[in-house]
């Protein structure tokens, strides 16, 4: 099955920048409710500019590399340039498996291509980046309109 | 085998299905909802073809054969666990069953709701602060959510007991924690998650002691043992009708027929009324006070069926079958030092489902291996989020069983759970 690719278990086992650092500017905590995964994130910004991103990441391998990557990409972008990022992954996700996306934009991103033929597994993928998006509003970096946010996770038993 | 399981099998048309592209179903799902026998398909079907009309209501032949077809799959349901049939109440599915005994305590607090009840009766209902509400660690939500509402709403405290590290509960402290404040004691009779069966006759024998109702979640327990309610000795009991061969769309309460007659309404509106005037109503005699709307016929029928193909069964032959599977897949995960079985090891004190953990993978993984092979679990909490937090765990993978599952799905399952090891490059300690 083309869904576990190297890349994301390694990334899964040795997440970047794995851990809680400070200084940061604003701290989220979200869950995943339908499996009780969660990703603590914490977002510094200096000059428009992400300077780090540190996150504490308690899931399935899917939301801990999806996690990795995010911090391997956005950190040192300015924050326009991380939302770009951020709209190519999820709309590779959320493709259905007809965007593979683009390795320029969004690195080892394209790895999790496969999640998007799983509907079940899109969440896990978008969860550190849900917890991003929100980190990044809480800052005051981002206005609540910047960003068309994922949408909040679906029903859960 | 008490019965040929792959016989079973042709009973089911979705079971000879394929998945990701071609593999065989191994359908391992069941504890979350079962496939249906044609005898049940068959028999929703033919309500609609011939018989469909609103049931107790319209003057005319069919809305007869209807209210036949409805009260006639209410008594084979209530034969089926050893109850009146007037003590049988349709809900949509257990979890409004549950809420609908605790709405009736919450209710039964406004003003004139207990009127015309008998007293000591009625004195069993009323809920408030200093009461006590106990539950068990191990319930899924739809047996604790509306216990926590209950509390919310009336001010009474909820208690509950805890679980042991093998997934049974812990009685040590039973005689502290039911006492005479408690009100209510609900717990599943089976864990949809461990499959530990819990023992009902400690539970109700402290539970009668301080006078306190029984409220069983039988969800687990009706559609792999046999269960009588008179034997069991409580109050109320609710399951579903999906989880034990039967359509989506119905549950059932049963409870004993003096409660229910003193007990408010939960749900109000049309076919739940005696008489109504602008000014206010009054309310039908159980079961009818419980079924407010039109009711769920062409269910109640499929589950009369999904009965009657259970007891052509016969409900101690499911059991043991299910002994044999439950035996089967400890054994395979019992040859697997990566993997950690929630709950009791002796297959005697569970049915219906198996727990575990691979060490270092997460469930949402294993459960997506598994399904690549065609194998289809369940991964999560399973609705019972505090028991896994007892284990120390976010989640599980669950395998659970019917009628249909067999020794070759066992084994096809323990292949594919092979994979999980040589995917995540684990150590599995194999020579």
């Amino acid at each position: 099955m083309d869904l576990y690719q190297e890349l994301i278990l390694e990334h899964s086992k040795r997440p970047v920048n794995a851990g809680l650092r400070e200084p940061f500017d604003a701290q989220v905590h979200h869950v995943n409710t339908t499996c009780g995964d969660e990703v603590t994130l914490r977002v510094s910004v200096q000059d428009g500019r992400v300077r780090d991103v540190s996150y504490d990441a308690i899931g399935c391998s899917i939301s801990v590399a999806a996690a990795s990557i995010l911090a391997e990409e956005v950190t040192g972008e300015t924050v326009s340039e991380s939302l770009r990022t951020y709209e190519a992954m999820k709309a590779m996700l959320t493709s259905r498996g007809t965007d593979p996306g683009d390795e320029d934009v969004i690195g080892d991103g394209v790895a999790l291509s496969g999640v998007a033929k799983y509907p079940a597994r899109v969440k896990c993928a978008l969860l550190p980046w849900s917890a991003y998006t929100a980190a990044l509003t809480e800052a005051e970096v981002l206005g609540t309109t910047d960003l068309q946010t994922v949408p909040a996770s679906g029903g859960n038993s | 085998m008490p019965f040929d399981a792959t016989e079973v099998r042709e009973d089911f048309p979705l079971l000879s299905r394929t998945v990701r592209d071609g593999k065989p179903l191994v359908y391992l799902d069941s504890g979350a909802t079962s496939q249906k026998p044609t005898a049940v398909l068959d028999a929703e079907r033919d309500f609609y073809e011939h018989h469909n009309a609103a049931v107790h209501r319209g003057a005319h032949q069919l809305a007869e054969e209807a209210t036949d077809a409805y009260e006639g799959a209410r008594a084979t349901i209530a034969s089926f666990i050893g109850a009146q049939p007037d003590e049988v109440v349709f809900t949509k599915n257990a979890t409004e069953a549950l809420n609908l005994v605790a709405y009736a305590f919450s209710n039964a607090g406004a003003a004139g709701a207990l009127d015309g009840a008998d007293p000591q009766v009625a004195d069993r209902l009323k809920i408030g602060p200093g009461d006590e509400i106990v539950v068990t660690e191990m319930e899924h939500h739809a047996n604790l959510v509306p216990w926590q509402e209950l509390c919310r709403r009336t001010g009474a405290t909820l208690r509950w007991i805890p679980v042991t590290g093998t997934g049974e509960l812990d009685l040590s402290d039973l005689g502290t924690i039911v006492t005479e404040r408690t009100k209510v004691l609900a717990f599943a009779h089976v864990s949809n998650v461990t499959g530990v069966i819990n023992p009902v006759e400690t539970l109700v024998a402290a539970a009668r002691e301080v006078g306190a109702l029984v409220v069983l979640d039988a969800c687990q327990s009706v559609p792999h043992l046999p269960v009588d309610v008179a034997a069991l000795g409580v109050d109320f009991l609710a399951f579903s009708g999906h989880k034990m061969l039967g359509p989506l769309g119905i549950g059932v309460l049963w409870g004993r027929a003096e409660l229910l007659a003193a007990m408010p309404p939960f749900l109000t509106g049309g076919s739940m009324i005696e008489l109504v005037t602008m000014e206010g109503s009054t309310y039908a005699a159980p079961p009818q006070r419980f079924e407010a709307g039109v009711p769920v016929a062409a269910q109640a029928v499929g589950l009369g069926a999904a009965c009657d193909y259970l007891s052509a069964l016969g409900m101690a032959d499911v059991l043991e079958h299910d002994r044999v599977i439950t035996t089967a897949v400890l054994q395979e995960l019992a040859t697997r030092p990566w993997v950690t079985v929630l709950g009791p090891t002796d297959p005697q004190k569970r049915c219906g489902a198996v727990a575990f953990s691979v060490d270092g993978v997460h469930p949402h993984d294993v459960g997506q291996i598994l399904d690549d092979d065609g194998v289809a679990v369940r991964t999560g909490h399973h609705c019972a989020w505090p028991l896994h937090r007892a284990h120390r765990i976010t989640a599980s993978t669950r395998v659970s069983f019917s009628v249909y599952t067999t020794l070759d799905d066992v084994a096809a399952f323990a292949t594919a759970l092979d994979r999980v090891p040589q995917i995540f490059g684990l150590e599995t300690g194999a020579a």
